[in-house]
């Protein structure tokens, strides 16, 4: 029936151009502060174009078969006995093997641009002293700096502690503890982190970053914030009764201001970022 | 899923020559033995991984002889044995014979369970001294569990055989074969677990 | 443990048990017995977590802690998800269903082992006491149904053992039911009934059974581990002694994957036990169907890790991870577009039943895209640990497990109890339900994305007007539930008799009376080979029911 083809075809272009559409139009998420930011939020309109398109085709697919095939009064017997069909079960498992094999190279790809997949070394830059068998663990390496590779950045080094209940970030450059995150806009940060009781973990919803703090497994997370701006540092594991207020601010601020803030608490002024 | 498929054609087989009726107890008994044997791979996992991951503290000591495992080795790969041939002995209609192989399998177990706790006494850190020993105590104390309910289920076997109305005759063998199949399946922990614990 | 089972007659089905309703409180052997025990109860603590959840929705509608303390509000939350979960869906969709369909699926009088599955059941009540009592001794375990360490170590100990001991009988029982599922569909089979003429719902018990029989033991030995380390002070999970918190996260959730899919494989089945009835349209794609759930039985094994792509797992694993665990919406996709198929072309009754099947399929699929998003890493980091996740499996095991629990109350009623369950309110119950639980759990994704983390009582301000929504959506729930109530109450008392086979079907547990006798059937049992034979009447040759000639039906 080619009427019927049409239809099918046409419906399906409607769907995916409107979820396309919605995906562009609509603002699911909060402000982007990172640089991994628009590439986590380039994955989140993917997913979401499949997943609408997906979910609609299916949900229309069963409201029309309940009214199409509703028993209607006086209609007596049963349906059409269909049962089996090869070729249909083969595509309804092939089709989504692809997209799902697609969509696990994408994420693959973008966590490989977030710096996910980079090996985690504990030398580079950080020069506290460490155990010789440390093993660090998760969260996300170094992004190439690729575009500005003739003025390397100078890498932030800040050790987070977490601990019922607040976090504390200690500057080891300048000797500062600070119960506030100050980082410069534009500049690679690169945070280790391990906690000093349970389980906590360093959230920025503005950077779609987050990463457990373990007592007793050192973790690293690195990140370039984009925008200035004051975003919550959200703890996000289940830490005891004061979970819920266990909440920091991570200020992005323009270069000078950060080493303005440097300086003055600093306890050896000379040094700079 | 070669487990399940295995499974089928054994039932299969079985449904179509006998009553639906049958005595299916002991498949019970082998599905639960899967299931207590995932019991140990997990704690067997877990030990791997600490060994892996966590080093020993600095200070922390955490040492194993062999002799005394390897004897206990022996004694249980023994038992296996001779509780093998106690039930050849019942399905002769030894009745003597197989009590008295079942004694000596019980004994070879208390044997275990008497070294194993000579292991115990003799070691030189606690069940909280580090993550090892504690692990260790844990692998050990969770498997000495099973010998000694093991132990008790073959004395209540030897008690049932020796009763004058016959509970366990070679047409009802059923908790014969079970213990066996039970003491068979501890034994072979023993050995993943002396080739982990000790030889690894 | 004798399992010869005679044949029925009627001196033997009247003696060793109590009849009438006092056998529902007695030691009973009977698998329909046992099965409408699981339900009831496992309905019972299903209010109790309702009530917690209805706790939780009033603290949220503020943003400051204000109607608990705050450690109330943790153990109110722990409560709520091991209850939900430990005592409702997994008892009731393995438990009920199970024991009441199975053996009339394989055409066998009663389980393999009456007398454990009898033991079985008895371990839940206490446990689920013993749990909630906790909360009244000295405080419940606060440290959510995950029990992470440390920080269960360091949480007041009494109700976090408590918690374990109730856990640990929970799965023993789980553990015991699993074996007795495997024996009965594989040992119990009437003779002439092949593998492949099983009506679905065995499948999906027995894929459910392996999983439980091979994760649930991990979960138990981690438990006696953890206990250890709160009661003994041994260190395996506590850092400060040298222990491990990954190793922890490892094991329970090669438990924890799996047990979702204890969740809600058995609801599979459920549904395609129901869709084929009402819409007299056999099954779609039979085998398919069948190969599809020990896909995801063997998948099930090998993903659960993607709970933990934020704690600190090497790169090569969580790609691993990945990968696997977004493969398991091919197996399911299979199944729901064999539903649909099913669907199609169909003569379908709008009733109660249905409704709450279709409403299963289309929230457990955008329950499913959420999981599969939540399966890729770099999306997971950002909304890990947050209502986005809580939005997810709700669309899950609410939008797919209970639906489905629903829609088979609607369905087996007349068979539990003979009588019909009135269809207007049925439907007045559907309409409440899939409002109030849209209202309810759908904002919430929005909630995980824009930064509001779970497990808390307090939260940023900018959330207040959308926590409000969901929790109006939770009260309509909470609505839903009285005219479910009353349909049941009336129905028992004075509902429409419904003869035995009120809705046509073909399966075996339709083919004897309703209720049906103490052991299922009056004479021998009859062999269905063709358990979806629908619209087969042409072909009157060879009729998809073979009726014994000894079978007394209608
Ligand atoms: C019954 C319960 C159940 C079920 C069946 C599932 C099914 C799935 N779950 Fe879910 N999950 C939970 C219950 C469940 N989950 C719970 C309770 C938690 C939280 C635990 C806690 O921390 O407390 C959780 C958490 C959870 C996480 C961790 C999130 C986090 O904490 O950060 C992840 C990540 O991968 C995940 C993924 C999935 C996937 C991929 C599926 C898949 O099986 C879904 C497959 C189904 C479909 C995809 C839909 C149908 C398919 C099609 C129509 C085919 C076409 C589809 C595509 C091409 C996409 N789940
Ligand atoms: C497995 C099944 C299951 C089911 C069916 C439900 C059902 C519900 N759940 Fe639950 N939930 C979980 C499993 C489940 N949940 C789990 C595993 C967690 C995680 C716990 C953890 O983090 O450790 C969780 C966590 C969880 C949270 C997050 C808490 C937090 O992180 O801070 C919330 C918040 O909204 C919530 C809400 C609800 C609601 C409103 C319902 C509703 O659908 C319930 C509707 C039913 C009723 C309301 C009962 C019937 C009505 C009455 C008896 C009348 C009286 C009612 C009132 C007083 C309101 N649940
Ligand atoms: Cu720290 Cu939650
Ligand atoms: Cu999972």
């Amino acid at each position: 029936m080619p009427t019927t083809a049409i239809y099918t075809i046409l419906i399906s272009l409607a769907l995916i151009v409107g979820s396309i559409w919605a995906s562009n139009s609509l603002d699911f998420l909060p402000a982007v502060a990172s640089s991994n930011a628009p590439i986590y939020d380039e994955l989140f309109k993917v997913l979401f174009v499949i997943g609408t398109v997906l979910f609609i085709g299916m949900t229309g697919l069963v409201i029309y078969s309940l009214i199409q095939f509703r028993k209607r009064p006086g209609q007596e017997g049963d349906g059409l006995a269909i049962e089996e069909n090869l070729p249909l079960e083969i595509f309804w498992t092939a089709v989504p093997a692809v997209v799902i094999l697609f969509v696990g190279l994408y994420s693959y790809d973008i966590y490989n641009r977030m710096g996910g997949m980079q090996l985690l070394s504990s030398d580079s830059h950080s020069h506290h002293s460490m155990s010789a068998q440390e093993r660090l663990w998760g969260g996300i390496g170094e992004v190439k700096q690729e575009e500005n590779e003739s003025e390397v950045l100078p890498v932030i080094n800040v050790e987070l502690s977490a601990m019922q209940f607040a976090f504390l970030f200690n500057y080891p450059k300048g000797e500062i503890i600070s119960g506030e995150l100050h980082v410069p806009v534009g500049y690679p940060v690169r945070m280790r982190m391990e906690s000093k009781d349970v389980i906590h973990a360093f959230w920025v919803p503005e950077f779609r970053l987050k990463q457990d703090v373990i007592p007793g497994q050192p973790t690293i997370l690195n990140f370039t914030p984009t925008k200035t701006g004051k975003y919550p540092i959200i703890c996000a594991e289940l830490c005891g009764p004061y979970h819920g207020g266990m909440r920091s601010t991570v200020v992005v601020e323009e270069p000078d201001e950060y080493i303005a803030w440097f300086q003055k608490n600093s306890k050896s002024p000379d040094i700079e970022a | 899923m070669t487990a399940v498929s295995s499974l089928n054609e054994k039932s299969d087989e079985l449904t179509s020559t006998k009553e639906a009726h049958a005595d299916h107890r002991l498949f019970g008994l082998i599905t639960f033995l899967i299931a207590d044997g995932m019991t140990f791979a997990g704690f067997f996992a877990a030990y791997l991984t600490f060994k892996a991951v966590n080093p020993l503290l600095p200070d922390a000591i955490y040492e194993l002889e062999l002799p005394l495992p390897t004897l206990n080795t022996i004694l249980l790969l023994l038992s296996s044995a001779t509780f093998h041939k106690a039930g050849k002995a019942l399905e002769e209609q030894h009745a003597k014979r197989c009590q008295n192989w079942l004694l000596v399998t019980a004994g070879l177990g208390v044997a275990f369970l008497i070294s194993q706790m000579v292991e115990y006494f003799t070691l030189p850190f606690g069940l909280t001294d580090n993550l090892y020993a504690s692990t260790f105590y844990a692998l050990t104390g969770f498997h000495g569990l099973h010998v000694t309910l093991g132990a008790i289920m073959i004395l209540i076997v030897w008690w049932q055989t020796r009763s004058p109305d016959g509970r366990i005759t070679n047409v009802n063998k059923f908790p014969l074969e079970a213990a066996e199949l039970y003491w068979h399946f501890v034994d072979g922990i023993w050995v993943i677990l002396f080739i982990i614990l000790y030889l690894l | 443990m004798s399992i010869s089972i005679p044949p029925n007659t009627e001196s033997n089905s009247k003696k060793l048990q109590p009849t009438g309703w006092l056998r529902y409180f007695s030691f009973s052997l009977d698998h329909k017995v046992i099965g409408i025990q699981y339900l009831i109860c496992g309905f019972l603590f299903y209010l109790i977590g309702g009530v917690l959840a209805g706790a939780i929705r009033i603290e949220l509608t503020s943003p400051m802690s204000d109607f608990m303390a705050r450690d109330v509000y943790n153990q109110v939350l722990t409560l709520h998800g091991t209850i939900m979960i430990f005592l409702w869906i997994v008892p009731v969709v393995n438990g009920a269903f199970g024991n009441y369909l199975i053996p009339f699926y394989v055409g066998a009088r009663d389980m393999a082992f009456p007398r454990l599955n009898a033991v079985a059941f008895w371990l839940i009540p206490p446990a689920g006491l013993m749990l909630i009592s906790s909360y009244f001794i000295n405080g419940a375990a606060q440290s959510g149904w995950t029990a992470y360490p440390p920080l269960s170590i360091t949480t007041p100990a009494a109700g976090q053992i408590i918690w374990i001991i109730s856990v640990l009988l929970l799965g023993g029982s789980s553990i015991f039911g699993g074996i007795n599922f495997i024996a009965t569909i594989l040992k119990l089979r009437q003779p002439g009934l092949k593998l492949m003429q099983l009506p679905m719902y065995c499948w999906a018990m027995l894929g459910t059974s392996i999983l439980v029989v091979l994760s649930t033991p991990v979960l138990a030995g981690t438990l006696i581990l953890l206990s250890f380390d709160i009661v003994a002070h041994t260190g395996f999970f506590n850092p400060t002694l040298g222990g491990n918190v990954i190793v922890y996260q490892h094991l329970f959730w090669f438990y924890s994957h799996p047990a979702v899919y204890i969740m809600v494989l058995p609801a599979f089945g459920l549904v395609s036990e129901i869709l084929p009835v009402h819409c007299r349209k056999p099954l779609f794609g039979y085998s398919t169907m069948v190969y599809s759930i020990m896909a995801i039985v063997a998948l099930g094994l090998i993903v659960w890790a993607h709970h933990m792509f934020t704690s600190g797992t090497p790169p090569w694993m969580r790609l691993f991870f990945t990968i696997a665990t977004a493969f398991i919406a091919v197996p399911t996709g299979i199944k729901f577009f064999n539903w649909v198929a099913t669907l199609w072309g169909g003569r379908i009754s709008i009733n109660s039943a249905i409704l709450f099947s279709c409403g299963f399929i289309v929230n457990f699929i955008l329950g499913g895209i959420t999981g599969v998003a939540l399966a890729q890493v770099p999306f997971d980091v950002h909304v890990h640990d947050t209502y986005f996740v809580v939005a997810h499996f709700h669309y899950i095991v609410y939008g797919g497990s209970v639906f489905v629990i629903f829609s088979s109350i609607y369905h087996w009623f007349p068979k539990f109890t003979g009588k019909m369950l009135d269809d207007n309110i049925g439907k007045l119950h559907f309409i409440l339900t899939f409002i109030g639980f849209n209202l309810c759990f759908a904002p919430q994704h929005w909630l995980g994305l824009n930064g509001m983390p779970r497990r808390v009582a307090e939260y940023d301000p900018q959330f207040t007007f959308v926590n409000q929504i969901s929790s109006v959506g939770a009260l309509l729930m909470a609505l839903s539930t009285l005219p479910f109530l009353w349909n049941i109450i009336n129905s028992l008392i004075n509902g429409k008799e419904s003869g035995p086979n009120p809705w046509k079907a073909l399966t075996s547990e339709w083919l004897t009376s309703s209720p049906p006798p103490v052991e299922n059937w009056i004479g021998e049992a009859p062999l269905v080979t063709e358990p979806y034979g629908y619209g087969h009447k042409t072909k009157n040759s060879n009729s998809p029911v073979q009726m014994n000639k000894k079978q007394e039906t209608s």
